[in-house]
């Protein structure tokens, strides 16, 4: 099942490889990774996606807990939560088809964010798998390229990750 | 007090307590070695290879309770340290390494004996630190004794540019009593739901099994352990890292168990219903075949760590605790029940014991021509009264030496189990030797082992630690051998050595006392001979029998109930397969 585990890390040199070595050297598989500053400068807020049996997450939730550097992490798929993930989409235009992706742009709620002569950045917020719907809609041969953040998230309801 | 950076290093070890430093120099390091040179508190242990300087403290810390402290220059000193730290990292031992780190300035540079040391041990250490400021240098120290020696323990490695012990910039000093660490607060006290829950399955337990490990010397928790395993009157079996712990001599101890434990261990844990694992970590030479693991059993599993509970085998009651704390709970809330355990069903449970056990699993040729090494610790034993510090290598040697020496007291086994670090034997009986110079200190080796650290027989004659080396010579990596003979038909692939050097000459050369035994005889008094000379280093090269095997066994990917035997006990085995 998929995960998206929330962490609270010290705002220290080396904090994000601890994480990423803990994946690599235990074979965890890792989909994506965020992480910067909070409000607090002194803390970084990780957003790391994974897949795996219970056993499996239960085994990561615990090690990166283990982490010195850690101060607190959650499960975001244990409870009900919001996720987001940015994406920019730079596609080639021409006068025929802006009509056309402005159309779509507009009905996944994306931003025109720059244009030349010949091409678009899109930008589009929202659930993973609307982003996925939003470029599989999209013609193939458009798409100069994309970069996507990867999803942040936050749980529902008044509690939150602090500490 | 204003101090440099070198000498507030210095002067934190001092106020941790630190007694010996084991260490080599080199020019990141030449600022802390100035200040060591002006100072006696901390006595500095020059071993001849970085590799010896962390097992020689790690084995300090595994005698004493006490972390090890090392320190190593960069680049070279600082890799030929990661060996010794992984070892420590595996066996979870409170260790401090210091290495040195090229000048701040020129990092990342590919500068003259630059490595990454924080990136190199990140995965074999319980935490590093790069110190970027000669201010942050005593609070990263406090930090990193109080990490390595807190929870479950482990090595820490701090890593300082050479431009932090700069001895021209001065700054005042203060060495933090206490630390707190936001993100750090190890387990102390156990769930007392969990423990009530564990109370009630031992008490309703027909076949219990007591599974006790390195957690119970780590958290020095002999004593509960002693008292709750006898007065819940459970058989008690304990692993390669936990001997000691509960007396291996007291009728309770059913021995070792797992890949080369015994026959009544191992099946009892098999027909088990329930287990109360204690500081252990479920390890494959432990468990077997996975599937097959305590298929009746219900288990309760007492650790500091919750990484290390369900990690392999599910558990049905995980307690995670101190284990000093947790037993002194499971004790005070024993006392308050009227149930007691089943007499009737343990009766029946110690009976089906007793017969394992008279199958007398350790059982070997003792009318044989050759030396048989299980004979030699046995004799080890008995000169030593078994009140000896026994450090070992790894390979066959380490497993008789676990077998045939019954450890009654913590402490006093010290061995890497978990890497399994041949090189390991020589350095740590060092360390033990300088931990307790009044107590005999023998070293088990094998011809292999020995040679990876052979070196250190010099330091062993500057610091004057008369220890014992027991070399069971077998003329081969008999652990190898040993696989090779079961798995790859005999085929011997260079698991032996045709150019085994002459162990008394080299003794001699070290400045040492060497000894060569051959006969079975005059096994016995060699050993007398050897520990009666109290203030030499001996190193005894005994020539065992070539084809000896370690029994029982557990081949791998088999389950516990499928141990290979000795054929019959005392049968002598085919010699022409040597
Ligand atoms: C050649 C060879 C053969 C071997 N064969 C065998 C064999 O037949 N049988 C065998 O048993 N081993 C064998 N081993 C050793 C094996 O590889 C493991 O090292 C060993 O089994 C682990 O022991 P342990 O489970 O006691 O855990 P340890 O490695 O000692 O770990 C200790 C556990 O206790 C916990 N702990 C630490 N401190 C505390 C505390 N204060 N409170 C609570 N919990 C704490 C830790 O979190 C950890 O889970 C062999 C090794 C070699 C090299
Ligand atoms: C550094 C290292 N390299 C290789 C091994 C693999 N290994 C395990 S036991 C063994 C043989 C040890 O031979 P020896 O020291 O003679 O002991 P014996 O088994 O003969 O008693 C080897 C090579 C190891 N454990 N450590
Ligand atoms: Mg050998």
């Amino acid at each position: 099942m998929r995960h998206i585990i929330s962490i609270l890390i010290e705002n220290e040199a080396g904090a994000l490889s601890r994480v990423a070595g803990l994946f690599s050297a235990r074979g965890y598989n890792i989909e994506s990774l965020t992480v910067a500053p909070t409000e607090d400068p002194t803390l970084s807020r990780m957003t790391l996606v994974t897949r795996g049996t219970d056993e499996i997450i239960e085994q990561i939730t615990k090690q990166l807990n283990k982490l010195i550097d850690v101060v607190k992490l959650i499960d975001l798929a244990e409870a009900t939560h919001v996720e987001r993930e940015l994406m920019l989409v730079k596609v080639r235009t021409c006068k025929e088809s802006r009509e056309e992706i402005n159309r779509l742009s507009e009905i996944f709620r994306g931003k025109i964010i720059d244009v030349t002569s010949n091409s678009y950045v899109i930008e589009m917020t929202g659930p993973s798998d609307k982003l996925d719907a939003f470029v599989a809609a999209l013609d193939e041969n458009s798409i100069i390229e994309t970069v996507r953040s990867g999803p942040t998230g936050l749980s529902r309801g008044e509690k939150g990750l602090h500490l | 007090m204003e101090l440099s950076g070198g000498q507030i290093v210095i002067q934190c070890l001092k106020d941790e307590g630190v007694e010996y430093l084991f260490g080599y120099p080199g020019g990141a390091v030449l600022h802390l070695y100035d200040a060591i040179f002006h100072q006696e508190d901390v006595k500095h242990i020059l071993v001849r290879h970085e590799q010896a300087a962390t097992h020689a403290a790690d084995a300090y810390a595994r005698a004493t309770g006490k972390p090890g402290v090392v320190l190593v220059t960069s680049g070279p000193g600082a890799t030929n340290a990661v060996t010794g730290i992984a070892t420590a990292y595996m066996d979870s031992i409170p260790m401090v390494v210091i290495s040195g780190q090229v000048p701040s300035a020129v990092i990342g540079s590919d500068a003259f004996q630059e490595v990454d040391m924080v990136g190199i041990t990140r995965p074999c250490v319980k935490h590093n630190f790069l110190v970027k400021d000669v201010n942050d240098i005593a609070e990263t120290m406090k930090k990193a004794f109080y990490i390595a020696t807190t929870g479950r323990p482990g090595p820490v490695v701090i890593d300082i540019p050479k431009d932090i012990t700069d001895p021209n910039i001065l700054i005042p000093y203060k060495y933090p009593k206490k630390i707190k660490m936001r993100s750090y607060s190890p387990a102390t006290k156990g769930h007392p739901g969990q423990i009530k829950k564990a109370i009630e399955l031992l008490l309703a337990a027909q076949r219990p099994v007591i599974y006790s490990g390195g957690g119970v010397i780590l958290g020095e928790a002999s004593e509960e352990l002693r008292e709750l395993t006898r007065s819940l009157n459970f058989p008690i079996t304990q692993t390669l890292m936990g001997l000691g712990a509960y007396p291996a001599t007291d009728k309770q101890s059913i021995g070792m168990l797992g890949m080369h434990g015994t026959y009544e261990a191992n099946l009892a844990m098999h027909e088990s219903d329930v287990i109360l694992a204690i500081g252990v970590r479920f390890d494959d030479r432990v468990t077997g075949k996975l599937a097959e693991f305590c298929p009746h059993s219900t288990i309760i599993h007492i650790d500091i760590d919750p990484a290390s509970i369900s990690k392999t085998v599910k558990v049905a009651v995980p307690i995670v605790g101190e284990v000093k704390i947790v037993l002194n709970q499971m004790l005070a809330l024993l006392k308050e029940q009227k149930t007691k355990p089943s007499k009737k069903a343990l009766e029946a449970w110690w009976s089906r014991i007793e017969q394992w056990r008279s199958v007398n699993c350790l059982e070997f040729d003792r009318g044989c021509e050759f030396i048989k090494p299980q004979a030699v610790i046995e004799q080890l034993y008995e000169v030593t009264k078994g009140d000896a510090f026994i450090t070992s290598d790894v390979g066959q040697h380490q497993m008789f030496a676990a077998q045939f020496y019954p450890f009654d007291k913590p402490r006093r086994w010290i061995n890497s189990g978990g890497l399994g670090t041949m090189g390991f034997g020589l350095p740590a009986a060092i360390g033990v030797k300088l931990a307790h110079p009044d107590a005999d200190v023998a070293c088990v080796t094998g011809e292999a082992s020995i040679q990876m650290c052979i070196q250190e027989l010099s330091t062993a004659l500057q610091y004057k630690t008369p220890i014992k080396i027991i070399n069971l010579n077998n003329r081969y990596m008999g652990m190898v051998r040993q696989w090779q003979e079961f798995s790859y038909e005999s085929r011997y692939s260079h698991s032996y050595m045709d150019t085994i050097p002459d162990f008394v000459k080299l003794a001699e050369a070290y400045g040492h006392v060497g000894i060569r035994v051959e006969k079975p005889e005059d096994v016995k008094p060699a050993l007398e001979k050897a520990f009666a000379l109290k203030d030499r280093t001996v190193f005894i090269d005994i020539m065992t029998d070539r084809t000896e095997n370690v029994y029982p066994m557990i081949e791998s990917g088999k389950g516990h109930q499928e141990m290979t035997l000795r054929v019959a006990p005392g049968t002598p085995i085919n010699r022409e397969l040597a």
